[in-house]
């Protein structure tokens, strides 16, 4: 495929663009890496590839591009046989990105990031600007452009791996744990930033990890693969969550899948209690109305703007005199909130978990206090979810 | 008393010094015959070990390449290149004598095939420390195995290479001497047929300081040239330093008689 021809606009009328037809890989010592593989890799989105170690998910990808050739089956992309393509020039028009970013040593930065347009032909000062606009789309500095791989942290040389591969500009994308070797903060903003590409790139995205999680925020789809190169099951990350094909996929995700599918679900769904958010100029008697005498262990005080300040016990309220300012109070603090707009049950459920009170504050997209959860709520939308 | 005798020692060593450098000086060039002193010696011994090294690298980068693509080829083409080494520079200058005569060759040929023994072995791995990430990346952007070879694979083997270079132009540079039993070996004649035929010191003194020397300025330019040629491996060197540690084992700077080669290939594999 040309790499004119590349910029699709998502559409669930398009072609599949990858398909496995029986793709098997046995290598020539016996080992049985991919058993057969039939599989659908839709357009423009990311599927992702997930299995314990050994169990295919490489040797898959590397089919896609013929850097493995099967021994049995086919692959296609948009229905044509990737066999019938020189396996050079299949590979320039899809990008790669590997576990330590493989980057040129001898190479500066920019210059990393222009070998496809080089390869393609292209004339250098071309192939440089597209790579300094490529650096820009990845976030990295115009300044690191001159440096050599070594002088960069592990994540920037994965930002450089990413624009390598998106020089040509490429439709399919291929990434084979592109992001195991950076430490856990440095890949959850390499994996929103990818999340953000996507959104604006629109590629299809082959992406292989061992890691459930990261499966589970980045695929439209995810392929389960297991130990002798079988595909146990290819779902949609909810589905996946929700209904494990088997014994072990479901212990491949892990014991605390019913916490991570409540990512899914909307806070907006929560019914939100305004009636124990009182201002800090309220009098103490007039929040007794509802918490300790009124029934309620706890309140949240907000200051005049409604952006919160932070818990007082029915305890406390009930030996404060009468007349006392509920904001000259000792607060306990607030903890991290949830905002009712976009967030999940999942944030709303981590922030009642970590609240002094028990209780999740749920904030508009300015911060202001919308309302607060309380466990009886949270567990009647965990019940509705498990229905 | 004591002190005196030391007095003397060290006077008679001046002494002596003074008239090796006279006599080197005195010796130096002849003016109207470009053929006599040593100034011409030194320019024949730059000759004869420059063009041998040359040689020899011209050969085994190819040699090397090959032998880093096609992997089954290099256990024997190195077990040759070993036995050639195997060979006395002596016999060798000799057997060939009859056929290239007393012309530069006759020691340019064997020195070349000397080098082999250092330079093939470090071109191959100099290829083979490519990280593996790195050689897999090339492919998947879709570098042809020939491009990647010349693209890639042989810069970042670079270091390694010029590490082997050091070596092997130290260890030449040394043995071009031994050429002089053939009447050439520029240097090497002030040593024999000045010294050796003549019972005279200051020949063979002047002889090895300006054979050291050479060594000396070649590996300078030889460190310069690395540092030119690779400026992405200069900084905190992480990457892509070159492995002096085993090269530097193969050859000691004054060695003119090659160790045995098991020695030499001493942790290949
Ligand atoms: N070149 C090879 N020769 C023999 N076996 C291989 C080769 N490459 C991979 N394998 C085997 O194939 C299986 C699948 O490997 P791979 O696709 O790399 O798994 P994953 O990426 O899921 O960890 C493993 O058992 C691995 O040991
Ligand atoms: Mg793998």
């Amino acid at each position: 495929m040309p790499p004119g021809n590349t910029t699709r606009p998502p559409n669930g009328d398009d072609p599949a663009m990858i398909t496995f037809e029986g793709a098997a890989k046995v290598y020539p010592d016996g080992t049985v890496a991919v058993a057969g593989l039939d599989l659908t890799v839709e357009t423009a989105k990311t599927t992702v590839f997930v299995g314990p170690s050994g169990s295919g998910k490489t040797t898959s990808l590397r089919m896609i591009n013929r850097m493995v050739e099967p021994t049995g089956g086919t692959v296609r992309i948009d229905g044509a046989d990737i066999r019938e393509q020189d396996p050079s020039r299949l590979r320039r028009s899809i990008g790669y990105v590997i576990q330590q970013a493989g980057l040129f040593p001898h190479r500066t930065v920019l210059d990393n990031i222009a070998t496809v347009p080089l390869l393609l032909g292209w004339r250098r000062g071309k192939a440089r600007a597209r790579a300094a606009e490529l650096m820009e789309l990845v976030g990295l500095e115009p300044a690191q452009a001159k440096r050599y791989p070594h002088q960069l942290s592990g994540g920037q040389q994965q930002r450089v791996g990413v624009a390598r591969a998106l020089a040509a500009d490429p439709p399919i994308l291929l990434m084979d744990e592109p992001f195991s070797a950076v430490d856990p903060i440095v890949r959850t903003s390499l994996q929103d930033e990818l999340i953000r590409l996507q959104r604006e790139l629109n590629k299809t995205i082959v992406f292989v990890t061992h890691d459930i999680d990261e499966a589970v925020r980045l695929g439209d789809r995810i392929a389960v693969f297991r130990p002798g190169g079988e595909l146990a099951q290819y779902d949609t990350p909810e589905r996946l969550l929700a209904e494990p094909v088997d014994g072990f996929v479901e212990s491949f995700i892990g014991y605390d899948r019913g916490v991570r599918r409540l990512s899914f679900f909307p806070a907006s769904a929560l019914s939100l209690r305004e009636d124990v958010v009182f201002d800090d100029e309220d009098r103490v008697e007039r929040a007794l109305t509802t918490v300790g005498d009124g029934g309620e262990p706890w309140a949240l005080v907000v200051d005049g703007d409604r952006l919160p300040m932070g818990w007082v016990s029915a305890a406390q309220l009930l030996r404060e005199p009468t007349g006392v300012p509920l904001g000259t109070l000792e607060l306990a603090p607030y903890g991290h909130t949830f905002d009712v707009g976009t967030d999940s049950l999942r944030a709303a459920l981590d922030a009642a978990v970590l609240s002094p009170a028990g209780r999740a504050v749920g904030v508009d997209d300015e911060g202001r206090v919308v309302g607060v959860v309380s466990q009886e709520d949270l567990g009647a939308a965990l019940w509705s979810v498990a229905e | 008393m004591i002190a005196a005798e030391g007095g003397d020692w060290a006077l008679g060593a001046w002494e002596w010094v003074v008239r090796v450098t006279e006599w080197g000086t005195a010796n130096w060039s002849y003016p109207g015959e470009p053929d006599r002193g040593i100034r011409p010696l030194v320019l024949e011994h730059m000759r004869l070990s420059y063009l041998s090294i040359l040689i020899g690298l011209v050969i085994a980068l190819p040699l090397g390449l090959a032998c880093a693509r096609w992997r089954p080829l290099y256990p024997p083409v190195l077990t040759g290149v070993n036995v050639l080494y195997s060979i006395p520079s002596i016999a060798l200058f000799f057997l060939i004598l009859p056929y290239t005569g007393f012309s530069d060759w006759t020691a340019i040929v064997p020195l070349s095939l000397y080098t082999l023994v250092i330079l093939l072995p470090n071109v191959v791995d100099g290829l083979r420390q490519v990280p593996d990430h790195v050689r897999q990346a090339a492919v998947a952007m879709g570098f042809s195995p020939l491009r990647r070879l010349v693209a890639v694979e042989t810069p970042v083997a670079v270091p390694v290479i010029i590490a082997g270079l050091r070596v092997a132009s130290v260890a030449t540079i040394s043995m071009v001497s031994v050429a002089s039993l053939v009447g050439l070996g520029g240097l090497g004649q002030l040593i024999l047929s000045e010294g050796f035929r003549r019972q005279f010191d200051a020949p063979i003194v002047v002889g090895i300081v300006l054979v050291v020397l050479l060594a000396f300025v070649t590996d300078a330019l030889l460190v310069l040239a690395q540092y030119l040629l690779t400026p992405w491996a200069r900084g905190d060197g992480r990457r892509g330093r070159p492995r002096r540690g085993r090269t530097a084992a193969t050859g000691t700077p004054t060695a003119a008689v090659p160790p045995a080669p098991e020695q030499r290939t001493a942790g290949e594999r």
